[in-house]
């Protein structure tokens, strides 16, 4: 029978089935971080149990750690414990944890990949929604909530049930000034946060197989964001040759057994899909959200929405509360839209690809005299690469101020935040009330179109900026 | 975990739909590394002003709402991140059983491991039962029999039946999966046979 490559995947880790289709699944790698491992490290400690595969786990610290001088350590008293916890629970458990002074310390999604540890035809699970990053390697990433982390911890499984299969075509190439993120967040607006709700995506299409690496990664990172748990892509040369030589990808003959297997994971031609949709990435432009949910999206060129013009109550009242929250005015132009900050960084945009994007409209410019705007790269490799490139410096020449390695704003669980009706131009991935401190507006953009906005001072369009 | 058998309360209704994570439970709360105390800080944003006063007009703030163990509320309830906390914030404030007409997957799932049941529920039958909030009447769920039971009427809830069990029992998932070791052990060792570069040796 014909299979998808989610199928493939799911076949080759089946370890047990119910007559009811609960299935035990086998977990290759497990990413885990201070804030949602706590309780199951604890919930190990009161049963007695161990962590069955200390050496297919890895630990990192992220969401609380600090962006500024860490010299001085975390002044917060609750970041600070919780990533103590986590050292020291690693140091029970025998697990390996990239710590606060470790250059390798970064992101998780971002530290995975760039170790090796990520790969193709694995399932990978994190207590982070964000670990369907992962599946542009070809993987089935998925995020899990704390008692699941527990389970795999102790068990080095997960009870699952099989979801459906819906693949999203894109085909064509994007214009200039067009990236992977405007693709992601184009797909999240046209399919709505609960569209992709139960299934695994599989993005396909000639402009998706096109894409580097590090962009697939950022559709991939979102896929959540349109509510499928998971989102992959079928690996290839790109892969295979990103994956090459990084200290946890396989090594002499098992590499080339893993080539093999890795070559065999795509979705036959003739396996059907559950659901379907196709996009054109010539119609693509770059993308804004207005409000605070990642599928309220409009293009620059474009208006914010007017809740007259919606006729269903539940979507005008929605609508309505949006504009309220982030004190805007129906029918007003996108790119007249003033901002106070701009972030770049995250798990969706805090690669060195997204570094250099941004860097290469910010060069030899200054950004607007009222924006504040931070740069805070994905790890301390990026960090180290970008140093390397002197893009830090064409960031600081411009006004920005160059950070450590962290979530940072993306969340605001450490110091860097908005306060209330600040507005900011962001490469994270999600425009939630508060998201990114209390009453603060957020505006998710690509690298290139923060960059622009730090210098317009406004929502800008990247195209203007093109040499 | 505690079980699900019966339930009886008067719902709190909160008509917003794509309530996010964040919402439920904001970030300056994930900090614990507990799993308790969380209820105090449920829907934090919209429950208490900027001095830490509590917000009248917010359902939860309200009598009899604010000892609601039923919450209704509009689709794709608990979508964004997978952080447990929401939850455990639900369940320390008090609320067992939420009603929605769709779930975020990852936060579906998580309620089960909390001992709370998640109903899904076509829009329809929603605003019927959303009645019952506005007129502070109660309702009561049966899990078992998988009913709502409200004036005179019955409604008939979908559940995954081995997720239905588990409830029912309060049953331990780790315990359950470490009762198949045994095939656990034999995948593995399938395993370093058949991709034997997934261990790290």
């Amino acid at each position: 029978m014909s299979t998808t490559l989610y199928d493939k995947i799911w076949n080759d880790h089946l370890v047990d089935q119910q007559e009811d289709g609960t299935a035990l699944l086998f977990v290759d790698r497990h990413l885990i971080h201070e804030v949602t491992s706590p309780q199951a490290f604890e919930g190990l400690r009161n049963s007695n149990r161990k962590v069955r595969h200390p050496n297919l786990t890895l630990a990192v610290a992220d969401h609380n750690v600090p962006t500024t001088d860490r010299t001085k350590g975390i002044s917060d008293e609750e970041s600070k414990i919780q990533v103590d916890t986590l050292e020291s629970n690693c140091k029970e458990f025998g697990v390996q944890l990239f710590g606060m002074d470790d250059k390798r310390q970064g992101i998780v999604h971002i530290i995975g990949p760039e170790q090796g540890f990520t790969q193709p035809g694995t399932v990978i699970v994190c207590g982070d929604s964000h670990t369907a990053t992962h599946g542009a390697f070809g993987s089935l990433a998925f995020g899990i909530g704390t008692s699941e982390v527990e389970h795999v911890l102790a068990t080095q499984t997960l009870v699952q049930k099989k979801a459906k299969n819906f693949r999203i075509n894109v085909n064509g190439t994007l214009p200039l000034g067009v990236t992977s993120k405007d693709v992601i967040l184009q797909i999240i607006g046209k399919i709505g946060t609960a569209g992709g709700t139960g299934c695994v995506v599989e993005y396909a299409g000639d402009l998706i197989r096109s894409l580097s690496v590090e962009q697939r990664m950022t559709i991939c990172n979102m896929t959540i964001e349109g509510g499928a748990r998971a989102g992959l892509i079928a690996p290839d040369e790109k892969i295979f040759e990103y994956l090459n030589g990084k200290p946890m990808s396989p090594k002499g003959e098992n590499w080339e057994k893993a080539l093999e297997y890795w070559k065999s994971l795509k979705t036959d031609a003739d396996a059907s899909f559950d659901k379907e949709i196709n996009l054109n990435a010539n119609e693509i432009l770059p993308m804004i959200t207005w409000g605070t949910s990642p599928q309220d999206v409009i293009t620059i060129d474009g208006k914010v929405p007017n809740p007259q013009n919606e006729k269903d109550e539940d979507k005008k009242n929605s609508i309505e509360r949006a504009l309220k929250y982030m004190g805007l005015t129906p029918d007003m132009a996108a790119t007249d839209i003033k901002i106070d900050k701009v972030f770049i960084g995250s798990c969706t945009n805090g690669r060195i690809e997204d570094l250099r994007e941004a860097a290469k409209i910010l060069k030899d410019k200054k950004i607007s005299s009222h924006v504040d705007a931070i740069v805070v790269p994905g790890s301390g490799l990026v960090k180290e690469q970008a140093e390397q490139e002197g893009l830090d410096k064409i960031f600081v020449n411009s006004g920005f101020e160059w950070r450590e390695p962290g979530c940072s704003m993306c969340l605001a669980m450490n110091a860097d935040k908005l306060k209330p009706e600040e507005r900011c131009a962001s490469t994270s991935n999600r425009n939630f009330e508060g998201r990114q401190g209390r009453g603060g507006r957020t505006h998710l953009v690509s690298p290139g179109m923060a960059a622009a906005a730090a210098i317009s001072g406004n929502l800008d369009d990247v195209r203007k900026y093109q040499n | 975990m505690q079980k699900f058998n019966t339930l009886k309360s008067i719902p709190a209704y909160l008509p917003i739909v794509n309530i996010d994570t964040d919402m439920i439970i904001p970030k300056q709360f994930l900090k614990t590394i507990k799993r308790t105390g969380l209820g105090k800080n449920l829907f934090f944003e919209m429950r208490y002003d900027d001095n830490g006063k509590e917000i009248n007009d917010f359902v939860l703030n309200q009598e009899p709402f604010n000892n609601s163990k039923i919450l209704i509320a509009g689709n794709n309830f608990g979508c964004g991140s997978s952080r447990e906390h929401a939850p455990w914030a639900l369940l320390d404030f008090g609320i067992t059983c939420v009603i929605s007409s769709s779930y975020a997957d990852i936060f579906y799932s998580n309620c089960f491991k909390n001992g709370i049941l998640p109903i899904i529920l076509e829009e329809e039958k929603i605003k019927e039962l959303s009645e019952y909030a506005n007129r502070k009447e109660e309702i009561a769920v049966d899990l078992n029999d998988q009913k709502i039971i409200y004036g005179n009427n019955e409604i008939k809830f979908e559940i995954d039946p081995f997720k239905k069990k588990c409830l029912l029992e309060g049953l331990d998932d780790i315990a359950l999966s470490l009762k198949k070791s045994d095939k656990i052990q034999n995948f593995e060792n399938q395993l370093k046979d058949k991709r034997p570069w997934v261990f790290n040796d």
